[in-house]
């Protein structure tokens, strides 16, 4: 079996340093990818270094977000993280930028990178730094009459403001009517005659909280503008008022639709702060458990997604088979949906003896239920003149709107985490990433349809390579040590149980940032450490924030079915979206 | 326009509704056969029964209700796996879900609700038609769950009024059909 700890990325970064020759001011590691720390004034000339530099291209950004110093040093509190990395060749590099409260602003880089636009507003709105000549800074997660900044140290958790009415959106419609004024122009109305329709956020199809906003010309959208932070649940500010372990159900209200995914993602980056080396079986329950929950993932949204179409028939075909899977990781996890099954070094539980005999009965299912859906729609007219075409992107536009996963993948740009930096012995198994032509929401549906028959493949292959040994890491943090033989027997036991008890797990001061591929793409945790046994800060990179991010560009100049066609098969999990 | 911190809940968590009856006890809806008391009507046979308007309208209420699942979060999955062919929502005779609060009756809220949410919740709430019951459907509903935060709301009874709540994270289907039957029960009891 491979390390479980991420292989660092090896940049170069002289040719950075010749550039900017006076403005870096510190250079470190984020593990596991250098860091640099620059002055504001060459933030911006770094940046743009690093995405255009062939050495470099880092075409994606994959985070942009801010550590409160409040606690940890006496002055420049904010501390701004750009985390960027090269799909190509899989280099990543972080940035940090440092500033005061009373001066907290830098420039923004939304003409970099269009995934800047929601990083920065996000990072706005929970922090309060202002970013220079951002298109729209305004509140993403939190409601239009929130007062303050909350994941700021000195706000008080339990602080809520009553919101006595949503927002009307008009102002972003105008600029968006601002950044393409041709569109009215060639339209068959008017301008006072196009119609303004809300979708959401209590809409079947919009999966209860998301909100959009089209300007509708007949039947075709002329723009849409979003509205996102519907179930904006505070996640980041919980995890850091909760222990390591605590945090573990929080996540798998993440993306509710796969939780250990989740779990998995989250003790991931813990363990590798911690240090601590997962044992092979251990590696292997989890890349079972994060196939099947893949598998059920790919299946609701796929359900959802052709029921949106007007198909309601595949939804009971695939949800009884969501409902077999269910069952048997009920069966071990003691839990339907939220499951809460990983642990730091270990998980809730060994898998039961019948576990094996089950997954194997589940395996030989799969492809019937798949291939019954599949009969239905794969040769249905409808189902075709529905998808195919709709909701495009290419894979230039996919990247820089920060895509990972599913949809990067079905635009035709083949990368798979689990394939480009194996982790938990992926590079063990065979299986084969199905990718699409065009970047529609066919080439999405298809994409999930083909992936739960590769997810399928891995999991038969985990179950025979299945390795024999113990499931926790032998490592101090991970388990309590057992009773008879060393708590009670020797006064290291007694202490390592006391310690647990008392203080939970307190990784070493320090930062990580850690990565699993999800069912929807890169689910990143961004995990700052002051030694203490909370989180300092705990931040998610969550794949389909991105995906959303692009919506308006997928759907303008489509009809107006088409929009809930194309956010079915986006897979936009709202707990992942809003945290 | 949602409550502001420290003002009262109108409807506090249970509390009699307003108008309700017993109606079912004083009036059963079947006649026990052949003790109408009406010739006429005994001499059918049984065919026919006789009944008080308000416990008919009970009845009928008790088995058509429609569900309008205000689902935002994990527990809508939950809701899913309700309404799907396992548990089959169907068997109860609540399975017409609509997603227009205008021809539902029973608001069924699974899944967080935020601040952010409230004002949509009520809107939601007050487009139904009376009478309407509702439903909260997990913890984060009927309390905020383990989201004692900025951004949550702890509990949407704080804004509108709850018939059943249901515990779990998420609950089980069982549950959810469970309160719906008890529901039920109700309506046929009380007529409201
Ligand atoms: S009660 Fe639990 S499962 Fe339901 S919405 Fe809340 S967190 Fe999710």
């Amino acid at each position: 079996m491979t390390t479980t700890t991420t292989t660092p990325s090896t940049v170069d970064l002289t040719k950075l340093r010749n550039k900017i020759q006076g403005g870096i001011l510190e250079e470190s590691t984020l593990p596991p990818m250098p860091c640099v720390r620059v002055k504001r004034e060459a933030l911006l000339e770094t940046l743009e270094f690093l995405r255009n530099d062939p050495e470099y291209r880092m075409h994606q950004l994959k985070e942009i977000t801010v550590v409160d110093g409040l606690y940890l040093r006496e002055s420049e509190r904010f501390e701004l993280v750009y985390l960027l990395h090269n799909l190509d060749t899989q280099k990543r590099v972080a940035v940090k930028c440092r500033v005061e409260e009373d001066d907290a602003h830098v420039p923004s880089i939304n003409h970099l990178w269009r995934a800047a636009n929601w990083g920065e507003r996000e990072a706005f709105d929970q922090y309060g730094v202002k970013f220079d000549n951002h298109p729209n800074l305004k509140r993403i997660l939190n409601h239009h009459e929130f007062v303050g900044h909350p994941l700021r140290k000195d706000y008080n958790i339990f602080r809520g403001h009553w919101c006595s009415e949503a927002e009307t959106l008009l102002d972003e419609l105008e600029l968006r009517r601002k950044m393409f004024p041709e569109r009215i122009a060639d339209a068959d109305h008017d301008p006072g005659e196009t119609m303004i329709l809300n979708i959401g956020p209590s809409h079947p199809a919009s999966h209860g909280t998301l909100r959009n906003l089209v300007e509708l010309d007949g039947e075709t959208v002329l723009y849409c503008v979003q509205e996102i932070g519907y179930l904006h649940r505070g996640f980041e500010k919980s995890a850091e008022t909760h222990e390591y372990n605590q945090v573990v159900p929080y996540t798998d209200r993440l993306n509710y639709c796969s939780a250990i995914s989740n779990n998995v993602g989250y003790v991931k980056a813990v363990e590798e702060l911690c240090g601590i080396e997962i044992p092979p079986r251990n590696q292997a329950i989890r890349v079972i458990m994060c196939e099947l929950s893949r598998i059920m993932d790919h299946l609701v949204c796929n359900a959802a997604n052709i029921v949106d179409l007007g198909a309601l028939t595949n939804f009971w075909y695939l949800f009884n088979l969501r409902e077999k899977i269910y069952n048997v990781i009920e069966g071990v996890t003691g839990a339907r949906l939220t499951n809460s099954y990983a642990r730091v070094g270990s998980l809730w539980a060994d898998i039961t003896p019948d576990f094996i005999e089950q997954v194997r009965g589940l395996l030989a299912e799969i492809p019937q239920h798949v291939d019954d859906t599949m009969k239905l729609v794969a040769r249905n007219r409808i189902f075709i003149d529905r998808t195919v075409g709709i909701g495009k992107i290419s894979p230039d536009d996919a990247i820089a709107y920060g895509y990972t996963g599913l949809c990067l993948r079905a635009t035709g740009y083949e990368h798979d985490l689990r394939k480009a930096q194996p982790y938990y012995g992926y590079d063990q198994y065979d299986f084969e990433i199905p990718v699409g032509h065009q970047g529609d929401t066919y080439d999405r549906i298809m994409c999930r349809f083909e992936e739960i028959k590769q997810s399928a493949r891995i999991v038969e292959q985990a179950l025979d390579s299945l390795p024999d040994g113990p499931y926790r890491a032998d490592h101090p943090m991970a388990y309590l040590p057992d009773k008879q033989t060393r708590t009670y027997a020797n006064i290291e036991g007694l202490v390592n149980h006391f310690k647990i008890v008392m203080h939970g797990i307190q990784p070493p001061k320090g930062e990580v940032y850690s990565w699993t591929e999800t069912p929807n793409g890169e689910l990143g945790f961004y995990i700052v450490s002051d030694g203490g046994m909370k989180p300092y800060k705990c931040k998610v990179r969550p794949p389909c924030f991105y995906l959303y991010s692009s919506f308006p560009d997928l759907v303008e100049g489509q009809m107006v079915a088409d929009v809930i066609a194309v956010l079915g098969s986006l897979n936009i999990v709202a707990g992942e979206l809003d945290r | 326009m949602g409550l502001k911190d420290g003002q009262e809940n109108p409807v506090a968590p249970g509390a009699v509704v307003p108008g309700a009856r017993d109606v079912g006890e004083r009036y059963p809806l079947q006649a026990p056969l052949g003790r109408s008391g009406d010739p006429d009507v005994d001499a059918l046979g049984g065919a026919v029964t006789i009944t008080k308007a308000e416990a008919l309208v009970a009845w009928g209420r008790k088995n058509s209700l429609w569900p309008i699942p205000f689902g935002t979060a994990c527990c809508a999955i939950e809701f899913m796996g309700t309404v799907s062919s396992v548990f089959d929502l169907s068997r109860f005779g609540a399975e017409v879900v609509r997603f227009s609060p205008r021809q539902a009756d029973l608001m069924i809220v699974s899944g967080t609700i935020t601040y952010k949410m409230g004002p949509i919740l009520k809107r939601i709430y007050d487009q139904m038609c009376e009478p309407r019951y509702v439903i909260s459907m997990g913890v984060c509903a009927s309390s905020g769950g383990f989201y004692d935060n900025y951004c949550t709301l702890q509990g949407i009874d704080k804004i509108i009024p709850v018939d059943y709540y249901i515990a779990g994270c998420p609950p089980r289907p069982e549950a959810v059909l469970q309160a719906v039957v008890e529901l039920q029960n109700r309506l046929q009891r009380t007529g409201a």
